[in-house]
């Protein structure tokens, strides 16, 4: 319990610095939103609406450095992100709330089945060295070579166009109103198959090949044969022995991966025109939308510490040598 | 001599198919006899452990046995050729007929699951109409046996230290109460006062249960003391098998004079430690005839031309060297 206690206190530390870096860097980079918008209006906007939008961006204030810090956080914890310029005057909190989910429910799930499945199969490849499972090796290890867009491109050439059952892009049917019925949820998963699919095949092979590794490495410990001796079922040698040891380093592996899922998801999106945070990210650097690249960042950020906070209570949970008793 | 519990007749092991080959095992007969405690010696590489994985089917590949039979005599029924029982037959025999503490005390328990999972799941397997409570109050009765307190059933293994976790091994090994235990190097990783404590517990604990102890180790001097016969291995083969007072008397073959005199004698009037030249033969090119003759200092004429068979030279003992020549082989 101490442990975990001093776990969840690096963290939070880890998340302070992380908010703070996040405040000062786009302080320190030279101009301004308002900047920006003055060059890109080519010095069409009057004097006028320049002062205003000083006021709307809130620079117009006298406070210094550390007081708008402490704004800052006082905002922050009210969940006050700051106004989108792209989607203005939606707030950032807004912008991230809607895209969030389509992320999460898309690669997370995605990121979820690929763990169970390659690990799975990495657990009967591993036991049983040289039957077909081997064979699938090389197969999965090619595909996750090619570079992701492209893969995401081939798959848009093959299998959609006209007539086609597979949509190109989007999250779902234009003209359709998110909502939890039955007009909206199919036609939501019909648009995540194809870079589910993408997905999975990916990155499946990284999670068959680091577990058939640890299958074989275990397999050899003394305490298989021990098992073996024993006269213990194959069943529960291969599972409760050999998998079970074998797992660790893949747990941690998928934790870690979990904090991925909303970074890690920029190329899924832009090529399948996802409607998710990738996107939303993409968009927002074009626009030099500093407010909503700050929440996106922001929520990278804190996706990352908390996967990191669960690989330790996972492993925590899985091996008792790492417990403090 | 009371009747015998397990007969290996003439075996092999490999390492590797045809003509690549290692001959790590060649004919082996030796013969366990009910509660006794056979030691079985030699160098590194002599096949020792390759002999008891062989027996108990648990060689990892590429090992096979290529040859020869293992007759286990069960305590009721008939007896029935190891080599050549089915999968499941095997599971069923393992363990409950024959047990095995490895030489790994370290690493023979598996570090995420506790000690009572370990040493429950045994007794289920074979015993699966048993009841969770009547396994458990036998785990307990067990660690008990081997002095450890029942309330380390809920330990890790890495909470328990090298002596502990190698008495629990013993304790798990006894579980089902088999009728042979084999040993293999059991205390080599411990120090030598925590070996003492663990073979007098074995001793006594094999006094009391009567099981018989397959003894392996290259530590002759453990076996002289703890075993009731010693064979000696040496290239593969049993060149040396004899009670113990008798072998360490008087030893007949030149090899397992250099062995007895490699370590120092406790009593009795001192004499020259002398070791054995050279290093133990390459399995992959083994010498013509008697594998020792080129660090025997006794090599004479038939040495480097035949191999020499196992044979009983006196009563009770046999031996495999031209220096005792022998009409008729041992009677098995």
């Amino acid at each position: 319990m101490r442990f975990l206690l001093q776990r969840t206190a690096f963290y939070l530390f880890t998340a302070w610095a992380a908010i703070t870096l996040n405040f000062f860097i786009p302080r320190l980079v030279p101009g301004d939103p308002v900047q920006s918008l003055i060059s890109r209006n080519q010095g069409r906007i009057s004097a006028d609406a320049i002062e205003s939008l000083r006021v709307l961006f809130g620079l117009d204030s006298n406070e210094n450095i550390w007081e708008q810090y402490l704004d800052y956080w006082g905002q922050l914890l009210h969940g006050d992100l700051g106004l989108s310029f792209t989607f203005f005057p939606t707030p950032v909190s807004t912008v991230i709330g809607d895209s969030l989910p389509w992320t999460v429910g898309l690669v997370g799930i995605t990121t979820i089945i690929s763990f169970l499945l390659g690990t799975a199969l990495g657990v009967g490849a591993g036991w049983r060295r040289g039957s077909w499972v081997d064979g699938l090796l090389p197969a999965t290890t090619f595909l996750s070579s090619i570079p992701y867009f492209w893969l995401g491109l081939v798959a848009i050439a093959v299998f959609t166009g006209p007539g086609s059952f597979f949509p190109s892009s989007g999250g779902y049917e234009a003209g359709l109103v998110p909502a939890f019925d039955g007009y909206f949820i199919p036609s939501a998963i019909k648009h995540s198959v194809l870079p589910a699919a993408t997905i999975l095949v990916s990155s499946m092979s990284g999670w068959i090949l680091s577990m058939r590794n640890m299958m074989v490495t275990v397999s050899s410990e003394d305490y298989i044969t021990v098992a073996h001796a024993k006269g213990l079922s194959e069943r529960r040698v291969a599972l409760s022995y050999a998998a079970r040891n074998a797992l660790l380093p893949n747990v941690s592996g998928f934790a870690l991966s979990l904090g991925f899922i909303v970074g890690g998801t920029l190329l899924v999106e832009i090529v399948f025109s996802y409607p998710g945070l990738g996107y939303q990210l993409f968009q927002a650097v074009g626009y030099k939308d500093y407010p909503l690249m700050q929440g996106i960042f922001l929520i990278i950020t804190i996706s990352v510490l908390v996967a990191n906070l669960l690989a330790d209570v996972a492993y925590l949970l899985l091996d008792p040598r790492t417990r403090k008793s | 001599m009371s009747d015998p519990v397990l007969e290996i007749r003439g075996l092999r092991v490999d390492y590797g198919l045809g003509d690549a080959a290692v001959h790590a095992v060649r004919d082996v007969d030796l013969t366990l006899h009910r509660g006794e405690v056979l030691g079985l010696a030699g160098e590194s590489g002599s096949g020792k452990s390759t002999l008891a994985y062989g027996l108990t089917r648990l060689l990892p590949p590429p090992g096979v046995v290529s040859g020869g039979q293992v007759i286990y005599h069960p305590a009721d029924g008939p007896p029935v050729d190891v080599l050549t029982l089915s999968p499941a037959q095997l599971r069923q025999f393992r363990w409950a007929e024959t047990s095995i503490v490895f030489q790994g005390a370290m690493n023979s328990l598996n570090p995420v699951h506790k000690v009572s999972t370990q040493l429950l799941d045994v007794i289920k397997a074979h015993e699966p109409k048993s009841t969770a409570a009547g396994r458990l109050a036998r785990a307990r009765d067990l660690l008990r046996l081997v002095g450890i307190a029942a309330d380390r059933l809920d330990s890790y293994p890495h909470q328990l230290s090298g002596g502990m976790r190698q008495r629990v091994m013993i304790a798990m090994a006894l579980a089902l109460e088999p009728q042979l235990v084999i040993m293999d190097e059991p205390t080599t990783a411990l120090d030598v006062v925590m070996q003492r404590q663990i073979l007098g517990q074995l001793a006594e604990l094999r006094d009391r249960l009567g099981f018989a102890v397959l003894f392996i180790t290259h530590d002759l001097s453990l076996l002289v003391e703890f075993s009731d016969r010693i064979a000696i291995m040496y290239g593969g083969r049993i060149v040396e098998e004899a009670p113990a007072a008798q072998l360490y008397r008087r030893a007949l073959h030149p090899y397992t004079e250099g062995l007895l005199h490699s370590f120092p004698a406790l009593r009795g009037p001192r004499r020259e430690l002398t070791g054995i030249p050279g290093s133990p033969p390459d399995l992959r090119a083994m010498p013509e005839g008697c594998a020792f003759h080129p660090r025997c200092p006794k090599a004479f004429d038939p040495c480097d031309k035949k191999v020499p068979a196992l044979g009983a030279a006196e009563p009770d003992r046999a031996v495999a060297c031209w220096l005792h020549p022998v009409a008729a082989p041992a009677p098995r």
